[in-house]
């Protein structure tokens, strides 16, 4: 799993990197791989509101349609779209591609890991 | 090759009869300005056409069809005998009430022997199928609420057990859903139940499938439907899995308030292709009075329809699809009251002898004593040790002449294959794919590239799904 080093983990397996009261969001190397080929993806509109441990977004493989949680409260500030045309991204670099910007935080889920105590999360979880 | 492809100009059949009316040209600006687009061919090339298509496909006819929470059973051809008289397909749906007394007759005894077979005293055949009976009685629950008054309850409880249909008629419906994980026993958690429901005036009911989707019939039902009304809400049965318990068990008497059942499932009517389906709605006498459509009152001889004092409207035009009711009212007065329960009987002892057999080489979901008319493989081992996944063991059964069973389904096991053999099959036909399934097995072991690449002997191999999914082609190009 390529690790994110510079952002926290939720235990829902997303990715979040924040800046003063702006966040960027997306999913984990080990969600994209255990998602499998994605095929569609869906996404919030800049200027919803997103909650903490809410779904805000969800992805579509083969398989199945997964919920997308946000490890933070605020408003979208930014979405991308390039996502939309192209859920491929996520599978070749889910550490680029970033689902929502985030602004205006005002609470972030309960427990956010750090990269190293993500591995060995899904480790255990493996 | 497509029938567009083999289309000539010229070469169409004329079947339609001279027109004996003046005909009524439209306006120029109403025309279209280029002809349709209709395939013209000969009579022999276009039957041809559809027995080629009819040989790539594999149906309940061609072989074993074990796909779960789908009830893929035989359909006996006296089904279509009587769907076939012309007593009930050379009519009109406006038909006068005194000429028609016999189709009304199908309908009043359909609606009673449904209502029996289920513990409800009203049913209503007009929703077309399981999905649209699922959005049916969750319009009854709201509009039983909002007669109440009570217009706060918005939210539906569903197990993440449940089918992926609960969930999208609930919003359909206009209400929010709440999960509630299982135990790891796979039935509902009724702890957490208890917790989410107690002192909720939000909660608008519960949609549950018993048994549920991994075979289990969930002891605790009665004190889930408990629940559910302790706190105000309804209880919604979603009949997918009815055939293990027609006869046995009534969801009325678990404490359900409406069901909906798949006639194309449980009663033996042709199912997949696009139906027709048919998804009759039954409920207690305290949401009668809102049910949709119209129903048959009367004796003999003198049947006339009737409306509810408090309707809710039309799930569809008339009487639903008509025709599949006759399939299944046939198919339940040629079983009769010994032959209903004995089918059920039969679908859960043909799951067991599965399950019990491919227990040596497979890893059972929720790893059940017994279970009900289908069960879970969990493949996770399998692809652990081999790469061989539940995709690759499906493809394989293709190649075996097997439908595959229900894949990645239910979502809480993750490698999941889903078999319900049915009551319809021999024990000959459920050994040899019991052969065959430990046989793909070992092969994950000895050859796991072998199942890599299946199927190789069906008219199309491996397909590109996900290039499908991405780049979806869902029209013809005409030059």
């Amino acid at each position: 799993m390529e690790l994110k080093k510079d952002a926290l983990y939720a235990k829902s397996h997303e990715w979040v990197v924040i800046d003063g009261d702006t966040a960027t969001i997306g999913i984990s190397d080990f969600a994209q791989s255990e998602l499998g080929d994605l095929v569609f993806v869906n996404l919030p509109e800049p200027g919803d509101e997103v909650e903490a441990g809410e779904s805000f977004a969800d992805v579509e493989s083969v398989k199945a349609v997964s919920d997308i949680y946000s490890p933070v409260s605020g408003t979208v500030a930014e979405i991308n779209e390039e996502l939309l045309d192209a859920p491929e991204l996520i599978n070749e670099n889910a550490n680029d591609a970033w689902f929502i910007k985030v602004e205006g935080i005002t609470a972030k889920a309960e427990e956010l890991l750090s990269p190293e105590e993500y591995e060995a999360f899904c480790a255990e979880e493996a | 090759m497509l029938v567009f492809e083999k289309s000539r100009p010229g070469r169409g059949i004329s079947a339609l009869p001279e027109c004996d009316v003046d005909i009524y040209t439209l306006p120029d600006e109403d025309m279209r300005e280029t002809d349709l687009h209709l395939p013209e061919m000969a009579e022999v090339d276009l039957s041809r056409h559809y027995t080629e298509l009819a040989k790539k496909a594999h149906g309940v006819n061609d072989g074993f069809y074990p796909l779960g929470s789908c009830t893929m059973k035989y359909n006996p051809k006296v089904n279509e005998k009587t769907a076939s008289f012309d007593e009930f397909t050379q009519i009109h749906p406006l038909q006068p009430e005194h000429t028609v007394q016999g189709c009304l007759q199908v309908i009043k005894e359909t609606e009673e022997s449904l209502a029996e077979i289920t513990g409800m005293s009203n049913f209503t055949l007009q929703p077309a199928a399981g999905a649209h009976g699922e959005f049916t009685g969750l319009l009854l629950i709201k509009a039983y609420h909002l007669a109440n008054g009570d217009t706060k309850r918005k939210k539906i409880i569903v197990p993440d057990s449940a089918h992926g249909t609960n969930p999208a008629s609930a919003v359909m419906a206009g209400m929010d859903v709440i999960n509630v994980d299982s135990t790891p026993e796979g039935l509902v958690d009724v702890a957490k139940l208890r917790e989410v429901c107690e002192g909720n005036d939000e909660i608008a009911g519960l949609m549950l499938t018993n048994p549920n989707t991994a075979g289990l019939f969930d002891p605790n039902i009665k004190e889930i439907t408990d629940i559910i009304h302790e706190c105000g809400g309804q209880c919604y049965y979603d009949g997918a899995n009815l055939n293990a318990i027609m006869g046995w068990a009534r969801p009325g008497d678990m404490g359900f308030d409406c069901v909906h059942l798949n006639l194309h499932k449980t009663f033996s009517t042709p199912h997949g292709g696009g139906g027709p389906g048919s998804g009759p709605v039954g409920c207690k006498e305290h949401l009668a009075k809102f049910m949709p459509g119209l129903t048959v009152e009367g004796e003999e001889g003198s049947l006339a329809f009737a409306k509810a004092s408090e309707s809710l409207g039309e799930m569809k035009n008339f009487y639903g699809n008509f025709l599949v009711v006759v399939k299944a009212l046939t198919y339940i007065k040629m079983l009769g009251k010994q032959g209903i329960p004995e089918a059920s009987k039969n679908a859960v002892l043909n799951a067991n002898y599965m399950m019990n057999k491919l227990s040596a080489k497979y890893d059972i979901a929720f790893n059940p004593k017994v279970c009900m008319h289908e069960f879970v493989m969990d493949i996770a081992r399998q692809a652990k040790e081999t790469g061989v996944t539940a995709m690759d063991i499906a493809k394989g059964l293709l190649d075996n002449n097997i439908h595959p069973p229900t894949m990645y389904f239910p979502l809480t096991v993750h490698e999941a294959l889903m078999a319900e053999p049915c009551e319809t099959e021999s024990k000959e036909t459920l050994d040899e794919a019991i052969k065959v399934f430990l046989e793909l097995n070992d092969l994950a072991y000895s050859d796991p590239e072998a199942l890599h690449a299946a199927p190789v002997k069906t008219p199309v191999t491996r397909l590109d799904e996900v290039g499908a999914a991405r780049h979806p082609v869902l029209k013809y190009e005409f030059e």
